[in-house]
């Protein structure tokens, strides 16, 4: 492993492996040693860092917004509160705008994953050896400090997404009005010949379908993952002498500027999604 | 990169921040703005109403100094008409008074002169009286001669 460290491959793919827990090819339980030993951990295995990470972001973030909650009166607010109510407003504004159905369940779901896809992206800012660094002195191997950058993390939401997307579509239109929609259109016809077109249409609006949530968490990660890559790409160069250790710090200053972009509008597209797929569950076609 | 049980945290941890949310974070802020929104919303309603009862109050201000100063004009009319009558009436009462005293200060003077043609009858009489005595040299009765006497001095 330390062998592995010396090479520019070795440090990507250091950079890229999560600190995996799982059962060990000879049965028992730890933490893997490598990129390939966690992959062979299988589906039972979990991923710390990107758990660690995701959930004290995400209980930081509900720290601070139910602080303000507590605090938050029709009076004069003050800083904190002022700030939660400007992200709530925003997000508000967002679901209103797009959003016509009434479950009351929409909003803080969007609210969440806004903050918290932007806190857990807003990692990426880090420099790229910091926290790893860190965790290496304390003899931890693995360490990914950006949860987005994991397609787990990333499609966990995406899922939980689609399968409230799948519920408020049986809900509202009924078992019998969800499967209409996935089999009578685009295509359609009269009686007998609609028969034939079934399958086709079934098809069509299943690809559709599953398309949403593989879309919706993919994004988010490859943007995330492409982010990460390049400011491990420029973290190479430090060790590249006096002129290539110079020119990568100004180009992580300039790639981290216009991260800064991708992290937020990422961060915001898949509120913005989430919102628009909620919706279409509500409504008829 | 590997898809495992991390998909399955996630979704749990993901379930539990927005249950956290929909149950601690939303409800208190969006019912303290919407609050704020009701009684902002009220407040301007207030100065509103605050204006229009000032505009009011205003306009009966106006109307009541006007009507003060109609009666305050009114009575300072009445005043000097008042003023008037009792400069004319006490007018009336000195040329009454005038005249009556005028009139008593005339049978006062009728009475001095009366008296006085009287008391000038009766010297008279007894200067004619005397004068005649004289003339006569000779005592007359004066009882007998009364009668004459007395219309001499009617004559005169």
């Amino acid at each position: 492993m330390a062998s592995e460290e010396l090479t520019a491959s070795g440090y990507i793919k250091h950079h890229l492996t999560n600190l995996t827990y799982g059962q060990h090819a000879d049965g028992h339980w730890g933490f893997a040693h490598s990129a390939a030993e966690a992959s062979e951990m299988g589906f039972w295995a979990i991923h710390v860092d990107t758990m660690f990470w995701s959930i004290l972001l995400g209980g930081l973030l509900m720290f601070i917004f139910s602080r303000a909650a507590k605090s938050a009166t029709a009076g004069t607010p003050n800083g904190l509160v002022n700030f939660a109510e400007w992200v709530i407003d925003f997000v508000d504004d967002n679901v209103k705008s797009t959003f016509h159905g009434n479950t009351p369940i929409v909003a803080p779901m969007v609210l969440t994953i806004f903050i918290w896809v932007l806190a857990m992206n807003l990692m990426d800012l880090v420099p790229v050896d910091w926290i790893p660094h860190l965790a290496t002195m304390f003899g931890i191997h693995f360490m990914k400090v950006v949860p987005t950058t994991d397609p787990n993390a990333t499609m966990g939401m995406s899922l939980t997404v689609f399968f409230l997307v799948l519920f408020y579509s049986i809900k509202v239109k009924g078992i019998g009005g969800f499967v209409g929609e996935l089999t009578l259109q685009p295509f359609s016809a009269k009686f007998p010949f609609s028969i034939i077109l079934l399958p086709i249409n079934l098809f069509l609006e299943g690809v559709a379908l599953l398309a949403k949530p593989v879309s919706l968490g993919l994004r988010l990660f490859g943007n995330l993952y492409a982010g990460e890559m390049i400011f491990i790409l420029i973290a190479l160069m430090y060790g590249g002498g006096i002129i290539a250790a110079t020119s990568g710090g100004l180009l992580q200053l300039a790639w981290a500027i216009f991260h800064i972009l991708v992290v937020v509008l990422q961060a915001f597209i898949f509120m913005v999604l989430t919102i628009v797929y909620l919706n279409m569950a509500h409504e008829h076609h | 990169m590997n898809i495992n049980a991390t998909l399955i945290g996630q979704s749990i941890a993901f379930l539990f921040f927005v249950w956290f949310c929909m149950k601690f974070v939303w409800p208190p802020i969006t019912g303290a703005m919407a609050e704020r929104k009701k009684k902002i919303a009220e407040g301007l309603e207030a100065a509103e109403r605050g204006m229009q009862s000032q505009e009011l109050a205003q306009e009966k201000v106006q109307l009541q100094l006007t009507e003060a100063k109609q009666q305050a004009s009114e009575i300072i009319n009445q005043a000097q008409k008042r003023a008037n009558e009792i400069v004319e009436e006490a007018k009336g009462t000195a040329v009454q008074e005038g005249e009556r005293i005028k009139t008593a200060a005339h049978s006062d003077i009728e009475k001095e002169i009366n008296k006085a043609k009287e008391q000038l009858r009766s010297q008279v009489s007894a200067l004619a009286v005397a004068g005649a005595e004289r003339v006569l040299n000779k005592e007359i009765n004066a009882d007998a001669h009364k009668a004459v006497l007395d219309e001499l001095a009617a004559q005169i």
